[in-house]
């Protein structure tokens, strides 16, 4: 990858294509997304992770309640 | 007699070994009905996915995206994604899927000069050799102040990531007659 992100640009009417390197402010302004949808990423891994801890903990106190655990798999379908 | 076609409109953007962090087709004709791009793309995201984004004539308000997606893994899901500074239009490879694979999208934009807010479609999927592979359809809507036509359209991943070389990116207008 080029040292300092790139636009590519097309221009419909003429054809023409343009590189060119982000100003400071693009370059500011994709830092702020990135940091957005790794915070975004970290906050669903940790409700999927939730979800999934619950699950265990649900399935474990109905086995001790005597289900099966083709009786505990049907109830999710 | 009605005689659709469909012409390709510019050149299409084959991302060069640089890079590239948005990609953006400007000055897009008038001379047209609707309008067709199609993507196949990666980013350098360090995941295995990243996010596509799409914005029109610059503007970064009025979008909505409502998404029906499927990932092997974890099943299908849904959401209604309001008040939104771009579309998400499906999720594209991220570095830490299989080598060498690519995303593939297209994204219909029905009558993108009307003065109506402007609805839009996609369908897309990532390749990626595991479980962890998303698939989806998405319904779009921009609703901005004076609908104005579309005449500029951005594509970027909305993690800030680049697109990686061989990244591909081509506009068609169909003319319903």
């Amino acid at each position: 990858m080029a040292d300092t992100p790139q636009a590519v640009e097309v221009n419909c009417e003429t054809g023409e294509v343009t590189y060119r390197d982000l100003t400071a402010d693009e370059i500011a302004a994709q830092a702020v997304a990135a940091q957005a949808a790794a915070d975004q990423k970290a906050a669903a891994d940790a409700e999927a992770a939730k979800v999934e801890a619950d699950k265990a903990a649900a399935q474990a106190k109905l086995a001790a309640l005597g289900l099966t655990a083709d009786e505990i798999a049907a109830l999710s379908k | 007699m009605a005689n659709p076609t469909m012409t390709l409109i510019g050149s299409p953007i084959v991302v060069g070994s640089g890079g590239a962090s948005s990609i953006d087709f400007t000055s897009i004709p008038s001379t047209y009905t609707d309008l067709i791009i199609k993507v196949s793309a990666r980013t350098t995201r360090s995941l295995f996915y990243d996010n596509l984004t799409m914005t029109f004539n610059n503007i970064s308000s009025g979008y909505q995206t409502l998404r029906l997606t499927d990932n092997q893994s974890s099943g299908t899901s849904s959401d209604n994604l309001t008040g939104l500074s771009y579309f998400y239009v499906g999720e594209i490879d991220g570095a830490n899927a299989t080598s060498n694979t690519f995303s593939n999208i297209e994204i219909y934009v029905p009558n993108y000069l009307s003065s109506n807010p402007k609805s839009v479609s996609d369908d897309n999927v990532m390749e990626n050799n595991s479980s962890q592979v998303y698939i989806g359809l998405h319904a779009h809507l921009w609703n901005y102040s004076g609908n104005p036509a579309i005449n500029r359209i951005t594509f970027a991943s909305d993690s800030g990531s680049s697109f990686v070389q061989y990244s591909t990116f081509t506009l068609y207008g169909i003319n319903n007659s």
